[in-house]
């Protein structure tokens, strides 16, 4: 009964949220509410007993992905005045037909998956240590096992997107060229030209 | 009365759909990069719960991965972004048609 009445709450709570998000015309609204939905979402990951992904869930998205946006956000002053033209209603027909099948296939999906076996079976951790620990040691034993190779792509994934972020957007942070005048930006590439002649 | 798996794809697909509608309508970019954290979560969701319901771990460990990808898709989406600002001062989704005849 408490996972049903969770259950319906979290759900009502996170499509009003998300609806917010894509709705709202203030992109400060749609910031706060993308982080209360992902904290909502991360309720079901608990209810569903995987709180390890729960607790990646919080940490990653509110605590590293909203931050970022965030920050982002400070570079993008002129950001209310973006006119949202109406959009082609013929794309809007297709995606809509695209969407039906998609919710045909979901609702296929589990009869077909009735007769799947489980690899990795959720307490997999029991036949090591011999006592029932929970989500998160399960989560390591196979994470570090099966999963070993993809993990370190992930991380090198990462570092690789890291770097790429500080190289893309990072370039002449002392200047900010977005509140210079033409003239000013002309003459400041002068500047670092003559600079590099110099050297 | 408890909830079952079909519940949790349902919820699933509306929240895909939110996000897919949200990809389809805005203009703002920065709209869009939150559209499609909105749909990678929605995929998540459907991860955890066909996991917990079919007893497998491997749907946790995907949804895992995702969180992973969707890191790093923000790290180099905001930087592109950024250096689009700073190039065309707007983030409008119409300025990108560089190309248009």
């Amino acid at each position: 009964m408490f996972e049903v009445v969770a259950f319906y709450l979290f759900a009502f709570l996170t499509i009003a949220m998300f609806c917010i998000v894509v709705m709202t015309k203030n992109p400060l609204y749609a910031l706060s509410s993308l982080a209360a939905g992902m904290i909502f979402i991360s309720a079901f990951f608990f209810l569903l007993g995987a709180e390890f992904l729960g607790a990646v869930q919080i940490v990653v998205y509110t605590g590293a992905v909203m931050a970022l946006y965030a920050f982002g956000m400070m570079f993008f002053d002129s950001i209310n005045d973006i006119k949202e033209s109406v959009a082609n209603p013929r794309v809007t027909f297709m995606m809509s037909g695209i969407i039906a099948l998609l919710v045909v296939a979901i609702f296929i999906a589990p009869i077909i998956g009735a007769n799947a076996t489980a690899h990795y079976p959720i307490g997999v951790s029991a036949n090591y240590t011999g006592v029932v620990v929970g989500n998160v040691q399960d989560i390591g034993l196979v994470l570090f096992t099966k999963y070993l190779v993809p993990f370190e792509v992930a991380a090198v994934m990462l570092l690789v997107a890291m770097i790429g972020g500080i190289i893309l957007a990072g370039k002449k942070m002392d200047i900010s060229i977005t509140q210079l005048s033409e003239q000013e930006i002309d003459n400041h590439k002068t500047d670092t030209e003559i600079a590099k002649d110099i050297k | 009365m408890s909830v079952t798996l079909n519940d949790y794809l349902i919820l699933s697909t509306i929240i895909f759909m939110i996000g897919m509608y949200g990809a389809l309508r805005r203009k703002n970019l920065l709209m869009l990069f939150f559209s499609t954290e909105i749909m990678l979560n929605a995929v998540n969701i459907g991860m955890a719960a066909i996991s917990k319901f079919h007893g497998d771990l491997t749907g946790q460990m995907f949804a895992f991965f995702i969180i992973a990808i969707a890191a790093s898709e923000v790290a180099i989406g905001l930087g592109l972004l950024v250096l689009w600002f700073k190039r065309n001062n707007n983030i409008n989704l119409d300025s990108l048609q560089s190309m248009k005849g």
